[in-house]
C-alpha cells in the first residue's frame, strides 16, 4: 500500500523550516558572553516562552519550544499518534523516575518530563500503587520487573538496563511497523547507537557477557550476539567489530572521547533526515522537522548549560551537532 | 445519428473528461501545497497561485480539442452523419490530448508542489521554481498539436 500524502503539511513545514536555527546562529550563541545575552538572541528568533516575554526561565523556554513543535506538526496530521515513536523515550524516562521514586519512598522534584504519550502522573500512580494495568504492556512488564529487581537486589543500574532495553525494543517495534522510511531508519539508528554506547560503557566497566545479553536490544544493522561477545572482551574488540559494520565511521569518534561519539550520533541522525528536504508528499519531512527541532533545542540547551557552568567555547562547540538547514 | 458520430463524440468527450480530470486533480494537489505555504507566509500568495494554476492548462486544451471535434463533426450545427471509419479516426485524433492531458496534469502538479516548497524556502527563486513544472507543459502542448492536426486531417478526408 502506498504512503499517505501530506501535501499541505509538507508545504507548510517548508515555510516553517526557515525559522530553524542554522550553524551561524548557534555559533553566535556560543560566542555570546552570558546566558542572558543568549536568551536575548533567542528571543529575537521568537523563543520567548509561554509568557511571550524577553525575560524567561531558559528551561521553560526550551520545554515550550519542544511543546510548540509537536503541537504545530500534530495539527497538520489526522493521526495524533503519528509521531509517538519519538516520544517513547520520555515515557520510559518517566517510568524509570517513578520506579526510583517508589523505591526511595519519597517524591523528588523535577524528575519527570512532560510531553510523552502518557501523562507522568499516570505512570507515577501506576508504579506507586503497584498496579501496572493502566500502562501499555511493554511498560507494564518492564516497570514491574525493574521495581522487583530494585527491591530485591537494590541495583539501580540493573533497573536502568531493564527499562532502557524495553524502551529500545518498543522504539524498534513501533518504527518497524511504520510505512515511512525515515521513521524506520530513526528506530534502527536509535537502537543501534544506544547499543554501541552501552557496549562501550560496559566494556570500560568490565561487564560480563550476561550483562550485555540483557542490555543490548535487537536491531537489523548490528549483530547483537557478536557485539555482546566483543564488549565482554575489550573496547578494542568492539572497534574491530564495528569496522565491519555501517558504523565504522563512529570508531574514530569513540577513540577520541565519549562526547565526540555523542556528537557523531547526533550528526548521523541529522545526515539521515537530510534527504527529506527533497520529499514533497510523505510524512518524512514532518518527522524530519520534529527531529531537527529536537536537535536544535538540544544544542541550545547544551550551549546554555555550558555558559552557565563557564565552559570554554571550544568545549561547547565540540558537543554541538550539525543543523538540518 | 450514426455509429461514426458516436465514436467521434466519444473522442471529444474523453478529451474534455480526462484532461479536465487531470487538471482538477493537479490544481487541487498544488492548491493544498499553496495553502500550506500561505498559512505560514501570506505574502507568498501571488507566487504560489501562479504555480498552482500551471496544471490547469490541460483542462483548457482538452476543452479546445472537444470543441474543435464537435464543430468538425457537425454536432454544433450542420449534419452529424459520418461513417464508422471516419468516426473512429476522430476518436483516435482526440486520444493524444485525452491521455497526455490526464497524465501530464498530474505530473505537472507533482512538480508544482515541489516548486511551491522551493518558493516557500527561497521566495527569490520563484522564476527558476516555475520553470520545473512548466517543462511538463511541453508534452501537453505536443499532444494538443497532434490532436489538432489529426482532427483537421481527418475532417479533410472524403
Amino acid at each position: 500500500m502506498s504512503e499517505k500524502q501530506y501535501t499541505y503539511a509538507v508545504a507548510r513545514i517548508r515555510a516553517k523550516e526557515l525559522t530553524l536555527l542554522n550553524d551561524a546562529f548557534l555559533e553566535q550563541l556560543i560566542s555570546a558572553k552570558s546566558v542572558n545575552e543568549d536568551m536575548a538572541l533567542l528571543s529575537e528568533k521568537g523563543w520567548k516562552g509561554r509568557e511571550n516575554s524577553e525575560k524567561q526561565d531558559p528551561l521553560d523556554v526550551l520545554s515550550y519550544e519542544e511543546e510548540k513543535t509537536y503541537r504545530t506538526v500534530l495539527e497538520m496530521v489526522d493521526d495524533p499518534h503519528a509521531f509517538d515513536v519519538f516520544l517513547l523515550k520520555k515515557d520510559f524516562h518517566n517510568l524509570k523516575a517513578a520506579v526510583k521514586e517508589t523505591f526511595a519512598g519519597k517524591a523528588f522534584a523535577d524528575i519527570y518530563v512532560n510531553g510523552g504519550t502518557i501523562e507522568p502522573e499516570k505512570i507515577r500512580d501506576a508504579v506507586k500503587e503497584g498496579d501496572f494495568t493502566s500502562l501499555p504492556e511493554s511498560m507494564s512488564k518492564a516497570g514491574k520487573k525493574a521495581l522487583d529487581t530494585l527491591l530485591h537486589y537494590r541495583d539501580g543500574q540493573l533497573c536502568d538496563i531493564i527499562i532502557d532495553r524495553a524502551c529500545l525494543d518498543e522504539i524498534k517495534k513501533a518504527s518497524t511497523k511504520n510505512k515511512n522510511a525515515l521513521i524506520r531508519r530513526y528506530g534502527e539508528l536509535t537502537v543501534a547507537l544506544a547499543d554501541i554506547k552501552t557496549a562501550v560503557r560496559g566494556a570500560h566497566a568490565k561487564k560480563d557477557l550476561e550483562f550485555f545479553t540483557e542490555a543490548l536490544a535487537e536491531c537489523d544493522t548490528l549483530d547483537i550476539k557478536r557485539l555482546a561477545e566483543a564488549a565482554s572482551l575489550t573496547v578494542d574488540d568492539i572497534y574491530d567489530y564495528l569496522e565491519n559494520t555501517e558504523y565504522k565511521d563512529a570508531v574514530d569518534s569513540l577513540k577520541k572521547s565519549f562526547f565526540a561519539f555523542e556528537k557523531w550520533c547526533k550528526d548521523a541522525l541529522m545526515d539521515s533526515i537530510r534527504p527529506e528536504k527533497a520529499h514533497p508528499f510523505t510524512i518524512g519531512p514532518l518527522a524530519a522537522y520534529i527531529l531537527a527541532r529536537e536537535s536544535e533545542i538540544d544544542s541550545v540547551r547544551m550551549i546554555l548549560t555550558g555558559k552557565e557552568n563557564d565552559l570554554p567555547d571550544q568545549m561547547i562547540r565540540e558537543r554541538i551537532s550539525r543543523t538540518y538547514v | 445519428m450514426s455509429m461514426g458520430t458516436v465514436w467521434a463524440l466519444l473522442g471529444a468527450a474523453l478529451s474534455a473528461l480526462l484532461a479536465g480530470a487531470g487538471s482538477a486533480i493537479g490544481v487541487g494537489k498544488a492548491g493544498q501545497a499553496a495553502a500550506g505555504v500561505v498559512t505560514e507566509d501570506p505574502s507568498l500568495f501571488s507566487k504560489v497561485l501562479i504555480l498552482q494554476l500551471l496544471p490547469g492548462t490541460q483542462g483548457i486544451y482538452g476543452l479546445l480539442i472537444a470543441f474543435i471535434t464537435l464543430t468538425n463533426i457537425g454536432i454544433m450545427g450542420g449534419s452529424a452523419d459520418m461513417s464508422v471509419h471516419k468516426g473512429m479516426l476522430y476518436f483516435c485524433a482526440c486520444l493524444p490530448m485525452a491521455v497526455v492531458g490526464l497524465i501530464s496534469a498530474i505530473c505537472q502538479a507533482n512538480a508544482a508542489v515541489s516548486a511551491i516548497g522551493l518558493v516557500a524556502k527561497k521566495p527569490d527563486q520563484f522564476g527558476k521554481a516555475m520553470i520545473f513544472p512548466a517543462m511538463v507543459e511541453t508534452y501537453a502542448i505536443l499532444a494538443l498539436l497532434v490532436s489538432i492536426l489529426s482532427i483537421f486531417g481527418v475532417s479533410a478526408l472524403k
